[in-house]
């Protein structure tokens, strides 16, 4: 009949592209993997472990660059979670009806802002700022703490956590929105017969309600900061360096990639990036699986 | 009988839609006062009004007073906060709370009057559920989900919850509307033993419910007031030609 092989033909379009997706991580897999070989081949472990980064003896390890996307990342975080649920919570339960398009719709713009004009933006506005106020007035109050020593250079660790952070807050903003506004109505208003407040409706309702969703949010924020890289290449000082201080430069494996990969002449220097660009991917599925885990988790818990 | 609740010129809307119109009617206190009618007459809106529920959806507005115990709860000064502490709700559907366990389900508005004492909430989430007619099923799982109760037994324990937090003024919205007939006769039970405590306000589409539970019915029709006298004589003796058309059962 005709509906049936109609059926079969979408069925089979369906399937081949949806082989197409396995195929490429596949393929991705294994380039990776090949190109990998003579760094694996040379250097084996050692690589995860050393902090060396010297094309001109042929001496590499990445351990500084995992260093710098895993701290950068975190930082981002850090400062982007609770900003994210403010501007979600605002938008979802306390912001007037008729303002709320409008705010959310400048939230999911900032999304689409191309990151090389926040890297401009973080390289001539922030960095400056940073230099001349946050960083000595940190320096100032807190300096005791290794985490806030040395010079104001403007420039490092503490600028890529900011502005990956500030690149992340969209997506984690939007998400977590649609996520609290899948909150029944049914269970808000039995909070509210019950006498709580507006704020009590929140926390002990609506968070609650939410937290698998926003482990997921979570999630995409930080798979997209350890693999953003032209704005944190602007600001973070590239330098291939493991310090306490967030005010010292530091590298991620995405910002080496974009700036070596045109410079590495020899094959063990290109093998070694590619064994870094390895390292990105085994990092961020490592991370989904781990936060995949904690979703289903989760629900299974309830 | 002292009233507890006088409503004089209640109007509520959702947007511009109108749902309840100019209602004016005493509740008694400790009595049962049922609210009957047709679907879509305002019958939920205006219990929801009654403990500034109604304001919590979004365009919805109110107009009138409420007055509990002498005091409009609309006035300038009144928080619905506090007036939600002292007019509890029971929803249509059970509607416990699904993150929280038996356990702290009751105990989640004991907690929120500022009760820390692990023993004085224990006891009060005890003395709720046997109240509410339930202690006996949950007791050796109170720990577990809520969502793992039947819909009677989730019913029940929205009434615990609300209970518990000793307010002077129940609402239900057709507590057992989504219910089977055992559960449905349980909730009944459970309002005749705890009415001596309480002043109730039920909602109800089904007229036997009224007049078994009730001491004054109120009966609506598109968003007004067509009669409202003790059930018996509502029931034997209706003044209003289309109240006895709804309870001999010719519309609706
Ligand atoms: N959330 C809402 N938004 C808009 N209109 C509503 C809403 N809820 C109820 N209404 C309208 O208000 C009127 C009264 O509804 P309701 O109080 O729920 O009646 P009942 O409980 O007697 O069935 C109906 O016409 C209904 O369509
Ligand atoms: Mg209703």
């Amino acid at each position: 009949m005709k509906l049936v092989t109609g059926d079969r033909a979408i069925r089979f379009i369906a399937t081949i592209f949806a082989s197409v997706i396995l195929a490429l991580i596949v393929l991705i897999v294994y380039e990776l993997l090949k190109g990998s070989v003579p760094s694996i081949h040379k250097f084996g472990l050692k690589f995860l472990v050393t902090s060396t980064w010297d094309p001109v003896s042929e001496h590499f390890g990445a351990l500084p660059f995992v260093f710098g996307t895993i701290v950068s990342s975190v930082i981002a975080l850090v400062i982007a979670l609770p900003v994210s649920i403010g501007i979600a919570v605002f938008l979802s339960e306390l912001a007037p009806r008729p303002v709320r398009p409008a705010v959310s719709l400048m939230v999911e713009l900032l999304a689409a802002i191309p990151s090389i004009i926040y890297g401009l933006w973080g390289l001539f506005v922030m960095v400056p700022f940073l230099q001349m106020y946050v960083e000595p007035a940190l320096g100032r109050y807190f300096g005791f703490l290794p985490l806030f020593s040395g010079a104001p250079i403007g420039v490092g660790m503490l600028a890529g956590g900011i502005i990956l952070s500030i690149m992340i807050i969209p997506t984690i903003a939007a998400v977590s929105r649609d996520i609290f506004n899948t909150v029944p109505m049914l269970y808000k208003e039995a909070g509210f017969a019950l006498g709580m407040t507006r704020w009590e409706v929140i926390e002990k309702i609506v968070f609650p309600h939410a937290r698998s969703g926003l482990i997921g949010a979570v999630m995409l924020g930080f798979g997209r900061a350890l693999g953003e890289t032209m704005a944190v290449t602007m600001v973070i000082g590239n330098a291939p360096t493991i310090a306490a201080s967030l005010f010292a430069p530091s590298y991620t494996i995405a910002s080496v990639l974009a700036n070596e990969f045109t410079e590495a002449t020899t094959k063990l220097y290109l093998s070694s990036l590619i064994e870094l660009a390895l390292i990105l991917f085994v990092i961020s599925m490592l991370f989904n699986a781990v936060a995949r885990l904690l979703v289903i988790r989760e629900r299974t818990a309830k | 009988m002292a009233k507890k609740l006088v409503i004089e010129h209640l109007n509520a809307w959702f947007g511009a839609v109108q749902a309840i119109r100019d209602i004016t009617i005493d509740i008694e206190e400790n009595g049962v006062t049922a609210v009957i009618g047709p679907s879509g007459c305002g019958k939920t809106t205006f219990v929801r009004c009654l403990n500034r529920i109604h304001e919590v959806v979004d365009n919805a507005m109110v107009s009138g007073r409420v007055m509990l115990d002498g005091v409009d709860i609309y006035s300038k000064t009144s928080d619905p906060v506090l007036v939600r502490r002292r007019i509890g709700m029971v929803f249509q559907k059970p509607n416990p709370f699904p993150t929280m366990s038996i356990f702290e389900n009751v105990a989640a508005g004991v907690k929120l009057n500022g009760v820390r004492r692990k023993d004085r909430i224990a006891d009060t989430v005890e003395r709720s559920l046997k109240s509410a007619a339930l202690w006996e099923e949950v007791k050796d799982k109170l720990h577990k989900p809520a969502t793992t109760l039947s819909g009677g037994q989730q019913q029940r324990l929205c009434i615990a919850r609300t209970i518990a937090i000793e307010p002077e003024v129940v609402l239900m919205d057709e507590p057992a509307s989504a219910l089977d007939p055992i559960s449905t006769a349980r909730i009944e039970e459970l309002i005749q033993q705890i009415k001596e405590r309480y002043t109730i306000v039920i909602v109800t589409h089904n007229m036997q419910q009224a007049a078994r539970v009730s001491d004054y019915t109120g009966f609506f029709l598109l968003g007004e007031l067509i009669e409202f006298d003790r059930t018996s004589d509502i029931f034997t003796n209706p003044r209003d030609k289309r109240t006895e058309d709804y309870i001999t059962g010719r519309f609706g």
